[in-house]
């Protein structure tokens, strides 16, 4: 059943998206949704090292011997990953504070590693750049969809960029629970069963 | 055999290519990053000891060599004219290092504020000397010539309750730094001339 192109781009955003349908990368997913800048700060930089390792991999996936396939992964997407790392450094420095640790831990997300040994490895450039780009742009939408529900209700704002901008006026009462980390499980658990109720035909 | 060297080859050449793309973006980003750093991890700290200064004190700043050690300078104009440097030093406090920033007056040789900016001190008792901003305002005037004791050591700052060990740090990492700054005199005056033209 070979896929059209807009297919293979469109896959990522609902059929296949990241968090919610493949149930992939979750440890991001849970811990820096709490704020709607974090969750696709998160978003664009790991739709870089999936679309980039991607393209990389299906490029090289002729001359990369079966038996070391997964290291010569590892070296790609981690090279992506130190790439994003610099620039966030460079730039968006605030950001970088606040995602911390979980940058350097894409590399070992399960979806760059999942992408490539199950996509990437099998399929041409092009396809794998739309692969990446749909998949990367899934993650990004469902982080931020579960940021702002998170947000909104926990807090009675939202961070596009910077300062959040409170949303109710001073009278609302903030759920804190939901920026919690046990928040983060029940909202993803909630989530997925929309995504089961919706998905059922 | 011949897959083996294969593996080898195409492991090699991947990794060289990794390696000289990175060691290319880190040559080209280090400074910017640098800049970064200052800017978030310093910054605060450096400003809040320059509240009056008139001048971005992180952007006027330079280094100097002190034996081993580079350390970075940081220049407050104040009341028109560069004479305020904010140096970094630390204290040995109750677990582990109080890092802190000191600015000196150069032309009166008395201290305009001080910042502490890392600790690990207990929170509610130690943590206070960055917290309780009374702590800190106490320096404010000591001369760098003698160091700054606490009343217990026969000195003039009073101790934060139940954290003598800690206050002594931060006394300590103050007459650290007025160590560094009598050390360092003929060169630091020397570097705001030069800032002055």
């Amino acid at each position: 059943m070979a896929k059209t192109l807009v297919q293979e781009f469109t896959k990522g955003l609902w059929a296949e998206i990241p968090p919610f349908r493949l149930v992939l990368g979750l440890c991001p997913t849970l811990a820096i949704t709490n704020t709607l800048e974090n969750a696709y700060g998160m978003g664009v930089a790991v739709t870089f090292v999936l679309t980039f390792s991607n393209i990389l991999i299906s490029a090289l996936r002729k001359i990369i011997p079966p038996k070391v396939r997964i290291v010569a992964f590892i070296v790609v997407i981690a090279t992506f990953v130190i790439v994003v790392e610099l620039v966030m450094q460079a730039y968006t420095y605030a950001l970088f504070l606040k995602l911390g640790i979980f940058i350097p831990l894409i590399v070992v997300n399960c979806i760059p590693m999942g992408r490539a040994e199950a996509f990437a490895s099998k399929n041409g450039m092009v396809r794998s750049a739309l692969d990446g780009l749909g998949l990367g742009l899934g993650y990004t939408i469902a982080l931020s969809v579960l940021a702002t529900f998170r947000q909104v209700i926990a807090t009675g704002a939202i961070t596009i960029y910077e300062t959040p901008i409170s949303l109710f006026g001073p009278a609302f009462e903030p759920f804190r629970f939901l920026v919690e980390a046990p928040g983060a499980f029940i909202c993803l658990g909630l989530m997925l069963g929309l995504m089961n109720i919706l998905g059922k035909k | 055999m011949r897959e083996l060297i294969n593996m080898v080859v195409v492991l090699t050449g991947i990794s060289l290519a990794s390696g000289g793309l990175l060691a290319s973006l880190r040559e080209n980003t280090q400074e910017r990053i640098d800049q970064q750093v200052l800017e978030f991890v310093k910054g605060p700290s450096v400003r809040s000891v320059f509240k009056d200064a008139t001048n971005d004190p992180i952007a006027t700043r330079f280094q100097l060599k002190d034996g081993e050690a580079v350390r970075t300078l940081f220049v407050g104009e104040i009341e028109g004219a560069f004479r305020g440097v904010a140096l970094e030093a630390a204290g040995k406090g109750y677990k582990g290092e109080i890092g802190l920033v000191v600015a000196i007056d150069t032309q009166t040789g008395k201290v305009i504020g001080i910042n502490v900016t890392t600790h690990s001190e207990t929170p509610g008792l130690g943590a206070k000397a960055k917290t309780d901003p009374a702590f800190a305002a106490q320096f404010k005037g000591a001369p760098v010539s003698g160091p700054a004791k606490v009343t217990q050591d026969g000195g003039s700052i009073n101790a934060i309750s139940g954290a003598t060990i800690t206050s002594r740090a931060v006394a300590g990492g103050v007459s650290n730094a007025f160590t560094i700054y009598e050390r360092l005199k003929p060169q630091i005056e020397q570097k705001l001339k030069e800032i002055r033209k």
